[in-house]
């Protein structure tokens, strides 16, 4: 049955504290208990990466962690990725090489390229297909997303 | 690529409108929306794939505390005998479309809905549905296409009888499974046979697919006590879905509001609707606006996957290639409810060729699994594919290159198409030349266990209404107001021919999808229409704009209409001074002087065009076959399309990288798996396997551009042909690497293990 417990965590640098029912999983939490919606819902058991987020620095799928775990925590989401005014890079490579359609499962991509690119500056196209293999695109073929990751390693490696 | 005619924004590539929102997380789709106040909707489902309904006990569930509502089909209003859900949406019989919302006294699919809650909370929703009782009397289920037709199988509808598009001597006396039968003829099969040095008859089998949009259905609704329903949802049918909701739910259209959040993909599958209609009478039970979305599961085991299909083909051909007949023999899986698109399959496999003697006999089938939707260019993958496979088959036993073959064959304007009229211009001969002359085939394969092949694709393409309004701001800028939701990059491809149009920059022009009550109607996105019917608005308001922008100019000028200009890059020239000089504004400037010149310009169009082109398709695929553990890996893939005119190169790309994709999958990984029981054991996206990242390589794609003279700027829709031609392309590839002619699909590494080491 239901039961409430209070959460203290940072959320894009920002401390945030919010009420969670113990059975919410951190995607649950981030979307209906404090307003982030950018992670998105495809499966809910870890198979499609939509609700990638990096919890103190490790890429995890939000749906599979609770939000219970996440008490303490330092966590990044979409919606801290660009910083004022300006788009991160990897956003910059996705809308240049029209790296989505549907954009449902940018966010996730985002998040898991942003991870790659922080442990592996200069991945070859397999190193970028394998990492990227946790996300699901039905609309894109990946091509794109490929040659988008490829993109905004070039420019961050500068 | 042919670049027909010099544009200057059509054929760029600017960054999307609506990009930024997406790759920032800040995009609205419907699962995203909140309400004050709001409950969360649940569904029960049936665990059985074919059961009586005895009994529904939603008692200990509306105890629950925090449980506010719960609901069955006996909620929904009756409406008088025989009145359809509505002119514009899909032929569904009122009592099949809302028997789909919730079962009324027979379950027909194992997840068919019977009942939805309401809830203050999504854990106590779903805490309720494990207490409302339903008593079944479990039936045995018929799952498979050619069984569901035999004379003694289980009868899903006792009031369903055949339609057949020849009429028939007697009406069929007997409720039958076979919803429905056509035809398509030309010529004399037998004859065509009898005139052939080869004739090759083969059977195939495809499983149902799904869509696989990551975006799970969703739809929140507010009834308000004044009687209006808001529905806030993603769906690629804004307009159908409000007419169908005043149809079902029996209140007048303009009581309905359809607000279409962004759409996480659809590929057809949103076509149909499933939780609206719920939440609408949650809403109105409880008097709170009631959120409802779907899990993973219940969106394999409940929404349309595509047909499951039975094809028998047999073509007739010379020793040159030439071919004399086509003989084919379709039944498609429509599921629980009629309405398979067999017709998609029979045009596919007679389309691209010019085969004098053709007969097409296709079936709608009902048996027990989800009501099937559409699925990019529906039907027409597994029709199409037989038809490649026996056409490689048969170039391969003559000695023939399989583009030959069909260069032979193919069809070119003017021929006749076989189920009647002529074709117009169409690019199957130029697709096939760009297959001959691409680097891809052109390339030697090397190594061993690998091989190559190719395959074609047709789809018709479609029109039908669209309204959309424009309105020009002082600055020079304009507004673009859209009704048909933008699933793949249409607000930049819409927003691109308003501004070739009117001489301004893609950037200039700021597209707006808006809601059911804010444009007049667009029928669905779908038929890969929107760049073409919504193109055609952004033209007819870029050339009314001008009209009115002429008519200022001259009232400033104190001149006549007719000595005033317009030129392409969006100029406005006028009648010489009384000095000599020349007179002009541009567009921006003449903006500026709209106030006072009679008022903002503000102009909208209705537009229905049966002027589409269709597609073609060729694609050529190399795999590599791995004789130790089945796995298939496709190693170079190219796509060329005749896409008419490439508005936005990039999505158009996309486009078709994205269709070859799914195409793959269905060929090589993605399966419905039935236990005999009628229940899917595979319905997590881990098992039902759609390709990943890893599982493709870059796909090359030719854009072949043979200008569509029924648009203005020569659009074909591009988002659907792409899907046909990867199953015969592969099934080829592999039977060139090992030498195994797979007739079934997807071929699973068991299936290559099995058939290469059969003792």
């Amino acid at each position: 049955m239901s039961e409430r417990i209070v959460i203290t965590t940072t959320i894009n640098g920002e401390r945030q504290e919010f009420l969670a029912d113990t059975r919410d999983s951190l995607l649950e939490a981030l979307r209906d208990r404090v307003g982030l919606t950018g992670a998105k819902e495809g499966c809910n058991n870890g198979n499609c990466g939509a609700c990638a987020v990096i919890m103190d620095g490790r890429l995890v799928n939000s749906c599979c962690v609770l939000a219970a775990e996440v008490e303490g925590a330092e966590l990044l989401t979409i919606e801290g990725v660009a910083s004022e005014g300006e788009l991160h890079p990897i956003q910059q490579s996705f809308l240049e090489e029209a790296a989505l359609q549907c954009g449902i499962c940018t966010p996730g991509f985002i998040m898991s390229t942003k991870a790659l690119l922080e442990t592996n500056p200069d991945p070859t196209e397999h190193e970028i297909r394998f990492w990227l293999s946790g996300n699901l695109c039905r609309c894109t073929g990946y091509d794109k997303i490929v040659r988008a990751v490829q993109s905004a390693a070039e420019t961050m490696r500068g | 690529m042919v670049a027909a005619k010099e544009y200057k924004v059509i054929g760029t590539r600017p960054i999307r409108h609506d990009g930024t929102d997406k790759v920032t997380g800040r995009a609205q789709y419907g699962a995203d929306i909140h309400l004050t106040g709001m409950l969360f909707g649940r569904v029960k489902r049936s665990p059985h794939a074919h059961a009586i309904i005895k009994k529904i006990d939603a008692s200990k569930a509306l105890a629950l505390p925090g449980v506010k509502a719960v609901i069955t089909n006996a909620d929904f209003p009756r409406p008088p005998e025989g009145v359809g859900v509505t002119d514009e949406g899909p032929p569904q019989p009122w009592r099949f479309q809302v028997q789909n919302f919730l079962a009324e006294n027979k379950a027909l699919y194992r997840g068919h809905a019977v009942a939805a809650v309401a809830a203050t909370d999504v854990h106590i929703a779903e805490d309720a549905l494990a207490l409302i009782d339903v008593e079944y009397e479990v039936l045995p289920p018929v799952l498979d296409v050619r069984e569901a037709m035999s004379d003694n199988a289980p009868i899903l509808h006792d009031d369903l009888f055949t339609k057949d598009s020849a009429p028939l001597a007697d009406a069929p006396a007997k409720a039958s499974n076979i919803a429905a039968h056509t035809q398509i003829k030309r010529g004399d099969v037998e004859k065509g046979f009898a005139e052939a040095d080869i004739v090759l008859e083969r059977e195939f089998t495809t499983t149902m697919y799904h869509q696989g949009y990551i975006e799970p259905h969703n739809g929140t609704a507010y009834w308000g006590r004044d009687g209006h329903l808001t529905v806030w949802n993603s769906s690629q049918a804004p307009f159908v879905f409000r007419n169908t909701l005043s149809s079902v739910l029996q209140i007048p259209a303009q009581k309905v509001t359809v607000i279409p959040l962004e759409i996480g993909g659809g590929f057809g599958g949103k076509l149909y609707m499933y939780l609206e209609p719920l939440a609408a009478l949650l809403s109105k039970q409880t008097g709170k606006p009631v959120k409802m979305t779907m899990t993973r599961e219940e969106v394999f085991e409940s929404t349309g996957p595509t047909s499951g299909t039975y094809v028998r083909v047999k073509v007739g051909a010379k020793n040159d290639g030439t071919l004399t007949a086509m003989e084919a023999y379709m039944a498609y899986e429509a599921g629980a409810f009629p309405g398979s698109p067999v017709g998609g399959g029979m045009n596919g496999i007679v389309a691209p060729y010019n085969t004098p003697n053709v007969l097409v006999d296709g079936y709608d089938v009902v048996l027990n699994k989800p009501k099937t939707a559409a699925y990019r260019a529906p039907g027409t993958p597994a029709g199409e594919f037989p038809g490649d496979a026996v056409i490689n088959e048969i170039a391969d036993m003559i000695g023939m290159d399989q583009i030959e073959i069909r260069l032979k064959n193919a069809v070119k304007e003017g021929d006749e198409r076989p189920w009647g009229g002529n074709w117009g211009p169409i690019g199957v001969v130029e697709c096939l030349e760009a297959m001959k002359n691409s680097p891809h085939y052109k390339s030697e394969l090397q190594g061993e266990n690998r091989g190559r092949s190719v395959a074609l694709g047709y789809w018709g393409n479609a029109g039908l209404e669209t309204s959309s309004s424009a309105s020009v701001n002082a600055d020079g800028s304009v507004n673009l107001v859209l009704g048909s939701v933008d699933i793949g990059g249409s607000r930049p491809a819409l927003a691109m021919q308003l501004a070739e149009t009117l001489g301004i920059t893609a950037e200039e022009v700021w597209p707006r999808i808006v809601d059911t009550d804010s444009v007049g109607f667009n029928f669905f996105t779908a038929g890969s229409r929107t760049a073409f019917a919504g193109g055609w608005a952004a033209y007819e308001l870029g050339m009314e704009i001008r009209k009115q922008m002429v008519a200022r100019a001259a009232r400033i000028w104190e001149c006549k209409e007719d000595e005033v200009t317009y030129s392409d890059d969006g100029v406005i020239h006028g009648p010489k001074d009384s000095e000599g000089k020349d007179r002009q504004l541009t567009f921006k400037e003449l903006s500026g002087q709209l106030n006072r010149t009679g008022g903002i310009i503000d102009v909208s169009v209705n537009i229905n065009k049966s002027s589409v082109g269709p597609s073609f398709a060729g694609h050529i695929a190399d795999v590599e076959v791995d004789r130790d553990t089945g796995k298939v890996q496709v190693t170079r893939y190219t796509a060329t399309q005749d896409v008419g005119t490439a508005i936005h190169p990039s999505y158009v790309e996309g486009q078709i990288q994205g269709g070859v994709a799914q195409g793959i999958g269905m060929a090589l990984t993605e399966e419905y798996h039935y236990g005999a029981d009628g229940r899917m054991q595979n319905s997590t996206y881990l098992d039902y396997r759609m390709p990943t990242a890893l599982d493709l390589p870059m796909i090359e794609t030719i854009l072949v551009e043979v200008p569509n003279p029924g648009h203005p700027y020569g659009v074909r829709g591009v988002g659907e042909v792409c899907i046909v031609p990867p199953l015969g392309a592969v099934q080829g590839a592999i039977a060139e690497a090992i030498g195994v002619r797979f007739t079934d699909l997807p071929i699973q590494p068991q299936d290559i293990i099995d058939a290469l080491y059969d003792e």
